[in-house]
């Protein structure tokens, strides 16, 4: 069912756990799957330069984390919520249609981990028992 | 690297000495067990040997054995076969809730066509409500289905008791015992089941052969019309080398089957002993009673992770299970044995079964432990759900 890159991605995958001193926090569930996703990054000046993921999820969705994680990692928070599931998946030259849906997971949690971190600057923290359904 | 196979419920190796008895039939034994000359004779007589053969290792009358392509299309025989013979009579049937998808399936359709079936639940160990059961029963009811075995979580379910349930209220009762048949003694005579299916690739036979045991005098429609093939009930020329092959399997299986189901059993409970203690946080699902339990099954869910990323990583380390059922590997539902069982969604989607058969080993079996305890910890490490408290470090 999986490609060969996205099989290497699921056995090593990379950014495993958790940024040590994070800043922004993203958790997101996936509504089709149930699965749960988490990001944690470390910004600074704006550039990403830290980011790590755990998941209660599929293959695919390690695969996707490790990869969408080592591609943000070096970028601004600008670039960074340009990066769509699409690139991920081009990327990885997969997964199949039936599991895009896991790659959007990644997606979601940087984006919702930006957020938390604008929150954080603001001033304002975000509550982060409750993953928010994409 | 070691090739581990542990996938005995989805599928079993063609027996060498099976394979051997089949390979004349695809070569010089060729004919059509229908043609008059004797090319057809001689494969006609292999048809009748093979039938005689399975009928008299399940209790059955030879003209009682129908050959099918498989488990699915009996399943889809006796179901759709019921509802055509007996339509005039009624409209309602009964099956369990962690029937296979092959009944499952069918049932939605003839929903469709304007049947009624009621689903009865189960109790956390999968074992059939027979109060339930017996209280659905309709004066229109025309059949009571309910699987000799489960699947997935391996219960074994109170067959008698559900037959007698039927018998007493002169319905006819169908077992689909695709899972039971290379496991367990299966005699008809002296049980209530009218309809029986089981599938010749779960007991070392070849693929794409299957049969449904039709008792004398239960009226059934055809699924598959066309010639005069097994007394004119289902079409299509015999599969000649199939039919000698499951004829082969399961004689080999009969003769050895309580030293092999003893042994297979031996080694599911030592992987049963072994995970439960030695790993945190995982529920067996099915019977805690192994002799309620298929001898070849053990199913667990793994809290905090995810079946499929259990699944594969085994397979990265040669040991092959699957997740949930095979069938249901393919889709995100949850497994429905499961959540029929009661087991909550989390963690009935870090759901693996394992399966053992007869050349498995106990080595392979405390490999299979070892490399489950490493990739289960490494996994949770990576689980949001996880949380790496103190007692927990080593998991
Ligand atoms: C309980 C049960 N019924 C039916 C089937 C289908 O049998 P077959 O693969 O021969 O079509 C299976 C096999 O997966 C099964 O386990
Ligand atoms: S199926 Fe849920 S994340 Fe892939």
């Amino acid at each position: 069912m999986y490609n060969d890159k996205v099989m290497e991605a699921f056995r090593n995958p990379q950014n495993v756990g958790e940024v040590e001193n994070y800043n922004g926090l993203g958790k997101v569930g996936n509504a089709a799957c149930g699965d749960i996703m988490q990001i944690t990054l470390r910004i600074e000046n704006d550039v990403i330069v830290d980011a790590k993921f755990k998941t209660f999820g599929c293959a695919a969705a390690i695969a996707t984390s490790s990869t969408a994680t080592s591609m943000v990692i070096g970028m601004t928070v600008e670039e960074a919520l340009k990066l769509t599931n699409k690139r991920v998946v081009e990327e990885l030259e997969g997964p199949p249609p039936q599991k895009l849906h896991c790659s959007v997971l990644a997606e979601e949690a940087i984006k919702a981990a930006i957020e938390d971190y604008r929150n954080r600057q603001k001033g304002v923290t975000t509550p982060e028992e409750q993953p928010k359904m994409v | 690297m070691k090739e581990i196979y542990f996938d005995h419920a989805a599928t079993t190796r063609t027996d060498e000495r099976v394979l051997r008895k089949m390979l004349p039939y695809f070569g010089e034994i060729f004919g059509n067990p229908n043609s008059q000359h004797a090319f057809g004779r001689e494969a006609q007589k292999a048809v009748d040997e093979a039938r005689d053969t399975i009928a008299k290792l399940i209790g059955a009358k030879p003209n009682e054995i129908y050959f099918t392509s498989g488990g699915t299309e009996s399943d889809n025989w006796a179901l759709r076969g019921i509802c055509r013979a007996l339509k005039g009579k009624g409209r309602h049937l009964i099956i369990s809730k962690i029937e296979h998808a092959a009944m499952l399936s069918t049932a939605k359709e003839l929903e469709k066509d304007g049947f009624e079936f009621s689903y009865i639940g189960v109790d956390k160990e999968g074992f059939i409500d027979l109060e339930e059961l017996e209280s659905a029963i309709r004066p229109d009811t025309i059949l009571i289905g309910c699987m000799y075995a489960n699947n997935e979580i391996g219960t074994i379910e109170p067959i008698a008791e559900i037959g007698k349930i039927a018998r007493r209220h002169g319905i006819f009762f169908f077992t689909d015992a695709v899972q039971a048949m290379g496991a367990l003694p299966i005699d008809v005579s002296s049980s209530d089941i009218d309809l029986m299916s089981f599938s010749s690739h779960k007991f070392n036979g070849p693929k794409g052969m299957g049969a449904l045991y039709i008792r004398t005098g239960v009226p059934l429609g055809r699924l598959i019309s066309g010639g005069h093939q097994e007394r004119t009930r289902r079409g299509g020329t015999t599969n000649v080398p199939g039919v000698v092959g499951m004829a082969e399997a399961l004689r080999l299986t009969k003769e050895t089957q309580a030293e092999d189901s003893a042994y297979v059993a031996s080694l599911r409970d030592r992987f049963i002993g072994r995970v439960t203690e030695e790993i945190p946080y995982v529920k067996l699902n099915g019977p805690k009673d192994g002799t309620k339990r298929l001898p070849n099954n053990a199913d667990f869910s793994f809290e905090y992770i995810e079946g499929e990323s259990i699944l594969f990583s085994l397979d990265l380390a040669g040991i092959a299970v699957s997740s949930g059922s095979a069938c249901s590997s393919g889709s995100l539902e949850p497994s429905h044995v499961l959540l029929a069982t009661g087991v909550p969604e989390e963690l009935a989607h870090g759901s693996i079964r394992f399966t053992f058969g007869k050349e498995n080993t106990v080595e392979e079996v405390d490999y299979a432990v070892d490399t489950l305890k490493e990739i289960v910890g490494r996994l949770r490490k990576m689980s949001p759900l996880f949380n790496l408290k103190g007692d927990m470090q080593n998991v």
